[in-house]
This record gives structure tokens, C-alpha cells and sequence, in this order.
């Protein structure tokens, strides 16, 4: 399979202390109709990691490593360069979605600007543009024209999702998506995500530290643990059969809800 | 261990009833009425597990500060240990909240950052008036110590401590004043899965020890299954489905309750919604 996105040997550091290592010689692949998680618990560096890809870091943070989009090495361009990329070949969605979209700005118009700023279309298609995406995202399109804290938080996410997908981009990074949503609107979402992904045929980098949701949406997974990646494989490897003491410890703390397994804590934080 | 008679009623609520009014609108009002607890009955008994199970806005918080006694009831009555906590003066309630306590949700939040923890956790013993400076002492060194913590942990000030080590000393608070019934709302939903677990195996412990009976707010069916005995499950202000926790993973009757169950991220049920 032609890999979509190639991330090689990734160091983000602060820059006041290049010693403090925040993620540490990460390399991985993602590849157009699949879907890679990311998980790990607070701290592990999995946020930074998809930030790095869009190059969307703090001023204070550096990284280094290859990027390779297509074949192509983004990692060395300037943020001017890096434009054309965002949005249009790779697009990325947040966790808590009312701090994304602007409070004074009808959800309509925010995925019109959007779109404008990537491609030339008059008003009228613009209009048809955005109508097809409620549909696709599951939305009223009457709903165009309310702001953003009229919607629930459900709604919200599609919204965001709709603005993301709207420049057809190749690779849709989510981060923890759906940590802010009820349950059953967690569920809905998650299956919105993949239907869109399998449509499209994008390629899905989801971060989260729910190992429920990995199992529900992963094809290939990759653990991390202090800016490091402990673990990678497909799903049912690291799921099934974990390798690394993490990986093993880790799960053995996830509830489950037949209430089969037995609880076990990390004791002893020694892993790497 | 203490000795505990497990068929003992310790809570009793028996039709509770809590409107809000929301206004909305600049130049006309529009007023809608919501009901957060339309009829809610419910028992705890003692040494037992209760979980409340619900999603945002279906009035599982609002029932827990009603219970305490934080917000006043519409209508229902509150019976602990046989009492009518409704109908009590001051002084009686007074008496009866120290055997209910709270832990609260966000250790970042519920600890005043200005408070050493030994100020945090003598507080309450003040305000109950339990013991002397040398009993109070005691306490705290026996309580910071049940709780995994050490007794030089006693002199510092709540931002030294990590989110899993302030929970538990949000549990210490909780549990100083010898309450019998805590009430936790969402204890672990703001923690990482390796502390969830943590957290979760010591409010075990402490229960089996103390003979604690708890009243467990969750909106994580996961956490749920490993912590009750007995689930009560809300749908916006109402229980639509309440029993034993081995019933109602297995044979959920409530449509809204399958739908919960279905929607557990990993696959785990699949039952028929109509």
C-alpha cells in the first residue's frame, strides 16, 4: 500500500530547554483508507505529535524530523509554504469544539470562509457547497445560519468535521474528538468518522486515551508513553497480544463493561 | 472490618421533585421550565453501592446536591436513618450532614489553593466539633495514611500534589469526619485510566473497611460495572430504569438504557433498541 504520510525520527523540545525531550524519535506511517490511533495518557506527547505534522506548535517548542506528505518533505517549509497544506491536503479537528468555532459568526459563514480560502467559487455554489457538507455531516442545512451556541455539542463536533472535510483533504487528524461528548453522541460521531474516512478514502490519524474507542475505530494503533512510542502494531495485536510492559500494565487498568476483568494498577512508573 | 448489616435502609428518597425556570431571549422573555427531578425514588442501603448513570443534563447532579441538602426540593421527602432530613432544624441537619459527604469531581477545583492540606482536612472536624487539637491530629495522620499519602504530605499546599493524589485527598476530606453515605460525583472522570484505576481500588478498600455506602454519579458504564451494586439509570430528570447492576448489564429493559449500553465504545453489547 502507497503510504499517504511519513513521519521520521520526530523531536519536539522547548526551546529554552532543548534537554527536556517532549517527544522523542517518533516514526510512523499512515496510509489513505485507514485509520491510526495514537493513544496514551496526559503528558504522553500524543497531542504534540499531531501538531507537529500540521506544524501548528507553540513559538516555544521546536521540532525536528522528516515529514514527508506524498513524498514530499513539508517539514522544511516556511509557514507560508506550509498554507496550501492545511486545510486542503491534511485538515485537523479538536477536542472541545465551541473554543474552535467563533461565537460571532453563523456556522454557515465559517464554512464558507473556509472554503474560500482555499478555492474560487461565486456565492451560489459556495452556498451549494455548503449545504451538501450539513448533509454529509448529518446536519439540517436550515441550521446554516445559527451561531454556535445554539447547537448542542454534538452538532458542534459535525460542524467542525464538515469544516474540516470541506477541502476534500487527504488526511484527517482528529484529536480526542469526542472526550467532551455524552456517550451516545460519542458513538454517533465515532461512526460519522469512519463512514467519512471509507467514503473518501482519507487516511485518519485519532488521537484519544480511550482504549474503547481504539478498538471501536483503530486499524492500526500506536502507544505512547513519555514522549516515546512504547508499542505499534494493528489493532488486534496490541489490543489481544500486547508486547511492552506499558502496553500490558495500561490495559489492565481499563474497565470493562461486562465486568470480567479485574482492576490492576500501575504501581512502579518504570516502563523505558 | 466493620460489621455491617447490609439490609439496612440508610438513604430513602422517596418522589423527588426539582424544577428550574431558564429565560431566554433579549427583547422578549421566553421562559421554559425544566424539569431536573420529575419523581425520582430511590434507597441506598448500607455498605452498598449505588451508581447513578446518566448523561449530561439528565439531573444526576442536580439530585446529588438535593440529597445534601445544597439546593432545596420542589417536593419529596429525604429520609436518612429513619429521619425526615425535609422536615429538621438547623442543628439536626447539621448533625446528619456530617454522616453525608461529598467528593467532588475536579481535584484542581474543589481544593482551596490558599489551605495547607492539614487546614483542608481539619476543617471539618472543627466544624463538627470532633475532638481535641491531639485527637485531631491523630485523625488526620490516620486519615492521610488510609489514603496512600504520607504525613509530611499534611504541611504542603494542594498544588504540589498531581490530580490523582489531590482526588484522594478530596477523599480524605470526604471521609475525616467519618461519614457512613459519600456521595461521589464523577470521582475519576477527570483522571487518566492508570490513576481511574487507582482511585477506583482505594474508594473499594475504603468502603470495605469503614463500611461506607456510596452514592456513585458516573456518566462511564465501564467504571460503573466495576464499582456498584445497584444502578439507578436517569434520562432527563427521570429514572427510567433502576435494579441489581448484573440485571441491568444483561437484561436492560428501558430502551434508553440499551441504547447506553450499545453506545459503550469496543463493541461490548449489542441489543435491540425498538
Amino acid at each position: 500500500m502507497k503510504k499517504i504520510l511519513e513521519v521520521k525520527h520526530l523531536k519536539v523540545s522547548p526551546i529554552r530547554e532543548p534537554r527536556k525531550i517532549l517527544v522523542d524519535d517518533v516514526s510512523f506511517d499512515l496510509y489513505p483508507g485507514r485509520t491510526t490511533c495514537i493513544v496514551g495518557e496526559s503528558g504522553s506527547g500524543k497531542s504534540l505529535t499531531a501538531l507537529s505534522i500540521m506544524k501548528l506548535l507553540s513559538s516555544q517548542l521546536r521540532q525536528t524530523g522528516d515529514i514527508y506528505f506524498e513524498g514530499q518533505n513539508i517539514s522544511i517549509l516556511s509557514n507560508e509554504d506550509m498554507r496550501p497544506f492545511r486545510g486542503q491536503s491534511m485538515a485537523m479537528i479538536f477536542q472541545e469544539p465551541m473554543t474552535s468555532l467563533n461565537p460571532v459568526l453563523t456556522v454557515g459563514d465559517q464554512i464558507k470562509e473556509a472554503l474560500s480560502v482555499h478555492v474560487d467559487l461565486d456565492k451560489n455554489s459556495l452556498n451549494k457547497k455548503v449545504i451538501s457538507l450539513f448533509k454529509e455531516v448529518g446536519i439540517a442545512a436550515d441550521r446554516m445560519s445559527s451561531y454556535p451556541d445554539e447547537l448542542s455539542g454534538g452538532q458542534r463536533q459535525r460542524i467542525m468535521i464538515a469544516m474540516s472535510i470541506a477541502c476534500e483533504p487527504l488526511i484527517l487528524i482528529a484529536d480526542e474528538p469526542t472526550t467532551a461528548l455524552d456517550v451516545t453522541v460519542q458513538a454517533q460521531i465515532l461512526k460519522l468518522l469512519s463512514d467519512l474516512k471509507e467514503k473518501r478514502h482519507m487516511a485518519m490519524l485519532f488521537i484519544t486515551h480511550d482504549f474503547g474507542v481504539v478498538e471501536e475505530i483503530a486499524d492500526d494503533v500506536i502507544v505512547m508513553y513519555q514522549g516515546h512510542i512504547v508499542e505499534k502494531g494493528s489493532v488486534k495485536d496490541v489490543l489481544k497480544k500486547p508486547k511492552h510492559a506499558y502496553t500490558k500494565a495500561l490495559l489492565q487498568c481499563v474497565p470493562d463493561a461486562k465486568g470480567i476483568k479485574k482492576l490492576k494498577p500501575i504501581q512502579h512508573r518504570t516502563f523505558i | 472490618m466493620a460489621k455491617i448489616n447490609k439490609n439496612e435502609v440508610l438513604l430513602e428518597a422517596k418522589g423527588l421533585y426539582k424544577t428550574y425556570t431558564q429565560t431566554s431571549g433579549f427583547f422578549v422573555k421566553k421562559q421554559r421550565i425544566i424539569k431536573a427531578l420529575n419523581n425520582v425514588s430511590l434507597s441506598i442501603k448500607k455498605g452498598e453501592t449505588l451508581a447513578i448513570v446518566g448523561e449530561s443534563g439528565s439531573g444526576k447532579s442536580t439530585l446529588a446536591r438535593c440529597l445534601l441538602q445544597l439546593l432545596s426540593l420542589d417536593q419529596g421527602e429525604l429520609f436518612f436513618k429513619g429521619k425526615n432530613l425535609t422536615t429538621l432544624d438547623v442543628e439536626g441537619k447539621k448533625y446528619l450532614k456530617r454522616h453525608i459527604q461529598m467528593v467532588f469531581q475536579d481535584p484542581y477545583a474543589s481544593l482551596n489553593p490558599r489551605m495547607k492540606i492539614a487546614e483542608i482536612l481539619e476543617e471539618g472536624l472543627l466544624i463538627h466539633d470532633l475532638g481535641n487539637r491531639i485527637v485531631r491530629d491523630k485523625k488526620m495522620r490516620d486519615m492521610i495514611k488510609k489514603v496512600g499519602l504520607e504525613v509530611s504530605d499534611l504541611n504542603k499546599y494542594p498544588h504540589q500534589f498531581s490530580g490523582g493524589q489531590r482526588q484522594r485527598i478530596g477523599i480524605a476530606r470526604a471521609l475525616i469526619v467519618e461519614p457512613e453515605l459519600v456521595i461521589c460525583d464523577e470521582p475519576v472522570s477527570a483522571l487518566d485510566v492508570s490513576i481511574q484505576a487507582q482511585i477506583l481500588l482505594l474508594l473499594k478498600e475504603l468502603q470495605k473497611e469503614l463500611g461506607l455506602s456510596y452514592l456513585f454519579i458516573s456518566h462511564d458504564l465501564r467504571v460503573v460495572r466495576h464499582m456498584a451494586d445497584s444502578i439507578a439509570v436517569m434520562h432527563q430528570g427521570e429514572i427510567v430504569e433502576q435494579g441489581s447492576i448484573k440485571g441491568i448489564y444483561e437484561k436492560p429493559k428501558a430502551n434508553y438504557t440499551r441504547e447506553l449500553l450499545n453506545a459503550i465504545p469496543g463493541n461490548h453489547f449489542k441489543f435491540k433498541v425498538s
